[in-house]
């Protein structure tokens, strides 16, 4: 094994295991499944409500923290999901199909015990990933011009619209919507305030923190008031007998193993994390099973495949934001705002500037998933009191964490009309089917996208081929119109539809 | 010409007007400049542009294909809910923390479907509670606790 990668780990693990550090990761992994168990609050909304607290915290410690809240939510996602039949946090939509069935039939330690080694085991192999592939993927990052950051960037926007639900032209649609957001206030390069009517709150754009916790935090939890509360079924009844049988380990290890190879891949790629990984796996897990008709009932391999797969990912999705700078998913975007108020710049050159930061933050996500292991199992029973709390309590408790965190930030009225507004923006864009992560992952690279393209045009001299000329850059343009050319094709459109339906 | 996808319908204009809107008011407003040396109106008239495009092409489709309805708007939960948040921003320098939240949580509980006053009073105490230890003595966040008029 290269020495300087031994080393470095050995500085992560002295990182990560200082006290103030193991606390942060605590109190993330715990918050993170927290959230991640009640339905209605996410760790997208989490993080954007606790980014500005970072302010006053070390720049390692918010980030282990801020991780661990996001990895951590993908724990405590499969608890409701298999107690309650409600997705805790989204990607755990998937697990509801088996994991409830699995409960339903008295089965619910064992699945939730599936669920949380498959996740051990993802998010572990997932870390090694990270260890492994950050550093040679950060050399290669150094060789970067604005222009192949503006191919990487429209390669990433572009994959994102495809994995999104839905209508591939209204998603592009949304991209470019949250571009021209993105672009509000003022233009770094000529000074002219664009788009801000006047308003002086504007200058410094629209703010990232109120868009988020409007679209995604204040969408959510006034769907879920839409309904009455009726009560939720949880099985406690029984005493829950958390030990899987030998039957159930071995019909786990292959859908485990599978799981975490494709969750690994998913995350990594530009609008992936969780919920795709898990899909995907369930989808591969029912091809392969030599019992299908299972899949639905209470299959375990429908519980462990997914669960392994959406851990995984959520580790791997921190490779570009750690390594390009550049988020693959709204959480990194959010991890990439953490960083900048700290003023750190996101990019490869944090892992030699900053390598105790660099290092200390993959190290800990070890240490977060083995507590999350530990403390998940014996913590059941709490989670479960705590979904039995009506949501005419909840509810309102959720709002007030969401406004004063978002006020807190200014103390400026002028962002709670921001939050209200994108608030109200996201419901509309749930009603009309318009997907929001193309428009927020375009808010966040909207500013980067136009100086790149704006420097790439300068050191060319106007050349607009230029992004075909330099062979990395090329290798992405030509991959993002491969993939437009892909979803065009009729044959992958119908496949499209079929995916997405079976969901709903 | 009968709307087939009122969710495109809809969709498809709010993009046309957002594309036409900030595309022609960059142009008239902001210099271009040209591909070498972009104006600050650049990038805008371009996206704006593209996303005009699109939305034509989304509007078109919703009188081909056809489409789910749109599912009701509950205006009660959004116009409290959203009311609320907004009222507590403006009212938190005039009022304090603790008037706010206990108006921030009553308008939020008025706003969803299982609203008893009793359990309403609960929470906001609750909240004020919470906000108070965590937020201004935990953290140390500079929120004024009482009313103005009594500092």
């Amino acid at each position: 094994m290269d020495m300087s990668l031994l080393s470095n780990l050995w500085l992560g693990f002295q990182v990560a295991v200082s006290p103030i550090n193991l606390m942060y990761c605590l109190i993330g992994v715990l918050l993170g499944t927290l959230i991640g168990v009640l339905p209605g609050i996410g760790p997208t909304a989490t993080i954007a409500m606790l980014l500005p607290i970072t302010f006053t915290l070390n720049p390692t410690s918010s980030l282990i923290m801020l991780a661990g809240i996001y990895y951590g939510a993908q724990y405590g996602g499969s608890t409701t999901a298999i107690l309650v039949n409600i997705p805790g946090e989204i990607s755990s939509v998937v697990t509801t199909l088996d994991g409830y069935q699995m409960a339903r039939r008295g089965r619910a330690g064992p699945a939730l015990a599936i669920s949380a080694i498959g996740s051990f085991v993802g998010g572990c192999f997932a870390t090694l990933l990270v260890v492994v592939a950050a550093p040679p993927l950060a050399e290669v990052a150094l060789k970067f011009g604005p222009a192949e950051y503006f191919s990487l960037m429209t390669f990433g926007l572009i994959a994102a619209t495809i994995l999104a639900h839905g209508s591939v032209v209204k998603a592009i649609a949304m991209v470019l919507l949250g571009l021209l957001f993105g672009i509000v206030g003022t233009d770094v390069n000529s000074g002219v305030l664009r788009f801000t009517f006047s308003v002086p709150q504007l200058s410094d754009g629209i703010g990232l923190v109120p868009i988020f916790m409007g679209m995604y935090g204040m969408g959510e939890i006034i769907k879920n008031m839409e309904h009455k509360d009726e009560g939720r079924e949880v099985f406690t009844k029984e005493k829950l007998n958390l030990m899987p049988t030998l039957p159930d380990l071995k019909a786990s290890f292959w859908p485990i193993i599978r799981a975490t190879g494709l969750g690994s891949a998913l995350g990594l790629l530009p609008g992936g994390g969780g919920l795709i990984a898990s899909f995907a796996s369930y989808m591969i897990e029912k091809k392969v099973s030599k019992h299908p008709e299972e899949f639905g009932k209470g299959a375990i391999a429908g519980v462990a495949g997914p669960e392994t797969a959406n851990n995984a990912a959520a580790q791997t999705s921190f490779i570009p934001m750690l390594t390009l700078g550049i988020p693959s998913n709204i959480v990194m975007a959010l991890m990439i705002g953490a960083m900048m108020i700290q003023g750190i710049a996101p990019g490869p050159q944090v892992m030699t500037s900053k390598p105790d930061l660099f290092w200390g933050l993959i190290v800990s996500m070890w240490v977060g998933n083995l507590m999350l292991v530990v403390l998940n199992l014996p913590l059941v029973g709490m989670w479960v009191k705590l979904l039995q709390i009506p949501y005419r309590y909840m509810a309102p408790a959720i709002i007030v964490f969401m406004a004063i965190g978002t006020f807190s930030l200014t103390n400026d009225p002028f962002d709670m009309i921001v939050l209200a507004a994108f608030g109200f923006f996201g419901i509309l864009c749930v009603k009309l089917e318009m997907e929001m992560a193309p428009l927020a992952l375009g808010v966040v690279l909207g500013p980067l996208m136009e100086e790149n393209l704006r420097r790439a045009m300068l050191l060319s001299r106007g050349d607009a081929t230029v992004f075909f000329t330099r062979p990395i850059s090329s290798g992405f343009m030509i991959a993002s119109i491969v993939l437009l050319i892909i979803l065009a094709l009729p044959f992958i459109r119908k496949k499209r539809q079929e995916v997405f339906v079976e969901d709903d | 010409m009968r709307i087939k996808s009122p969710k495109d319908f809809w969709s498809g204009l709010i993009f046309i007007v957002a594309g036409g809107f900030i595309s022609g008011y960059a142009a008239t407003h902001y210099q271009m400049g040209s591909a070498l040396r972009m104006g600050p109106g650049y990038f805008p008239v371009w996206l704006g542009a593209l996303q005009l495009v699109l939305g034509l092409i989304v509007f078109s489709r919703s009188f081909v294909l056809k489409g789910e309805g749109i599912s009701k708007f509950h205006w009660r939960p959004i116009s409290l809910t959203l009311g609320a948040c907004v009222v507590y921003g403006f009212i938190m320098k005039p009022a304090g923390l603790i008037i706010a939240t206990i108006i921030l949580t009553f308008l939020s509980a008025l706003g969803g479907p299982d609203y008893r006053h009793k359990d309403a009073v609960y929470v906001s105490l609750a909240m004020v509670f919470f906000s108070v230890t965590v937020f201004v003595w935990g953290l140390k966040l500079p929120f004024p606790l009482w009313p103005e008029a009594f500092q």
